[in-house]
């Protein structure tokens, strides 16, 4: 799967669960943009979409904060 | 689209009726009134291996899937939804360690968890914070490769006897999750009584004045105790409570039309009395439109969907609104005979009206459930924005 690809689905399901249109760097937890269920729904589906475990170990913001942060966790999990 | 259960689903639902039916329903009455969950009956569900439901075959569970689970909080739930909070809680705890537990808090919790050797309990609420659940004031300072909490947690079911706590509180500013055994230094609670309903789930107030835990009991990262960690039991939780709801729904049908077949009022049955079939055709729509609800949910979670979030939500939504309401009719059929001990429906209500109440309020989910709806229309209006600009 491309990066552009991860990239599009990503944003898909922030469309889906968080809010329209996120930009690549835009902060998603830390600026308050997305409720606490919205933080199972996203590990849900990097688990299903991407097929790897999100593990205790993976639990920084930094991997989930923004969209380009996502994509480079996914690259990272799948690689 | 098949909605129909397997064989085995069919099989476990009927032992898990006979359990509830032969073991809690008889003296469901009798724990109400002592405000107690004796230790024998907790013996009997681990025994049963219903305490290690979820937890995965590798470390002693059952692992059942989620329609199974569902079926069994079903049945626990129209005989007693005090013994259901026991499945529940014990459930969120185990949902929360093997989704974010470390290797070693997983060994370590997990198969103790799943004999029902530990009971857990799940400690989010405190006095002065109940549905800003993220807020909670309880305190936890990293020293000397320990972490000293300080703070209190209120209406903690089973709290009075669990060996060990999922304990929410704030590290360094952030909502962060701790594993609180029982026996460690400046823990103590104290039981609730006088509670409306819920009157056997053993509700304690838990009181961490310096308690010291091991660095070890962290789970997860400090600042996902709330979206993460919390997340996990909370959705359990939410499952749970739909499930158990539809079951004491199906309690209160089942009484009333026992009733109306045998009351006489005006000459006839009750049953004749059309306002009286009024209050029957609610119930049932309701508990039917409940159960598929519970199916779809329970679908989404075995397959990790993340649109069982929301629909776990909206289940749990709908059926406690139905069980309330299910509750309330069922007295209002039996009049006077519902509000005395003699029936078990002055019980029905009490616990009905808990339903509405924990994992969540109902005007919590509403909120939930209409951001998620308006979210869903801006998706759908710039996708077919996007389709009108494809085919220009």
């Amino acid at each position: 799967m491309t990066v552009e690809t991860v990239r599009e689905k990503i944003k898909e399901v922030l469309g889906q669960f968080a809010a329209d249109d996120v930009a690549d760097g835009q902060e998603i937890f830390t600026s308050g943009l997305v409720n606490s269920l919205f933080a199972m729904q996203l590990v849900l589906f990097l688990e299903q979409e991407f097929q790897f475990k999100v593990e205790d170990d993976d639990l920084d913001i930094n991997n989930f904060d923004t969209l380009n942060a996502l994509v480079d966790f996914v690259e990272k999990k799948t690689s | 689209m098949e909605i129909e259960l397997s064989s085995q689903q069919l099989a476990a639902r009927d032992k898990f009726r006979e359990f509830a039916q032969n073991e809690i329903e008889p003296f469901a009455d009798q724990h109400d009134r002592d405000e107690n969950t004796p230790p024998e009956l907790i013996g009997k569900m681990a025994e049963a291996g219903y305490l290690g439901a979820v937890v995965p075959r590798e470390y002693g569970g059952l692992e059942m899937d989620a329609i199974t689970f569902g079926l069994l909080c079903e049945e626990i739930g129209r005989s007693s939804t005090s013994i259901l909070s026991l499945l529940t809680v014990q459930g969120m705890v185990c949902q929360a360690i093997a989704q974010w537990g470390s290797p070693e808090q997983r060994m370590h919790w997990l198969p103790k968890l799943a004999t029902g050797q530990t009971i857990a309990a799940f400690g989010l609420t405190e006095p002065d914070v109940g549905s800003d659940a993220g807020s909670v004031e309880t305190a936890a300072v990293e020293a000397d490769g320990h972490y000293v909490l300080n703070g209190k947690k209120q209406w903690i079911s089973f709290g009075q006897v669990a060996d060990l706590f999922l304990i929410i509180a704030q590290c360094n500013g952030k909502a962060t999750a701790f594993l609180v055994e029982r026996d460690s230094p400046g823990f103590s609670s104290n039981a609730i009584t006088g509670m409306l309903g819920f009157r056997a789930a053993m509700l304690a107030k838990l009181s961490m004045d310096e308690c010291r835990i091991p660095a070890a009991n962290l789970v997860g990262r400090i600042g996902f105790g709330f979206s993460h960690v919390a997340g996990v039991a909370l959705d359990h939780g939410r499952y749970c409570v739909g499930w158990g709801c539809l079951g004491l729904a199906e309690a209160c049908l089942h009484a009333s039309l026992e009733y109306a077949n045998q009351r006489k009022q005006f000459g006839s049955l009750l049953r004749g009395h059309q306002l009286i079939q009024q209050m029957l055709a609610e119930m049932i729509a309701n508990i039917k439109a409940t159960r598929l609800l519970c199916y779809h949910a329970g679908y989404l979670k075995d397959r990790g969907d993340p649109a069982l979030i929301m629909e776990t939500s909206t289940a749990k939504y709908f059926a406690s609104k139905t069980v309330s309401q299910a509750a309330g009719h069922t007295l209002q059929i039996h009049g006077a005979n519902g509000c005395s001990s003699a029936y078990p429906v002055q019980r029905y209500l009490r616990d009905a009206k808990i339903m509405e109440i924990i994992e969540g309020s109902t005007q919590i989910q509403q909120i939930i459930i209409a951001k998620s709806g308006l979210l869903e229309f801006s998706m759908e209006k710039r996708r077919r924005r996007k389709q009108a600009a494809g085919n220009a």
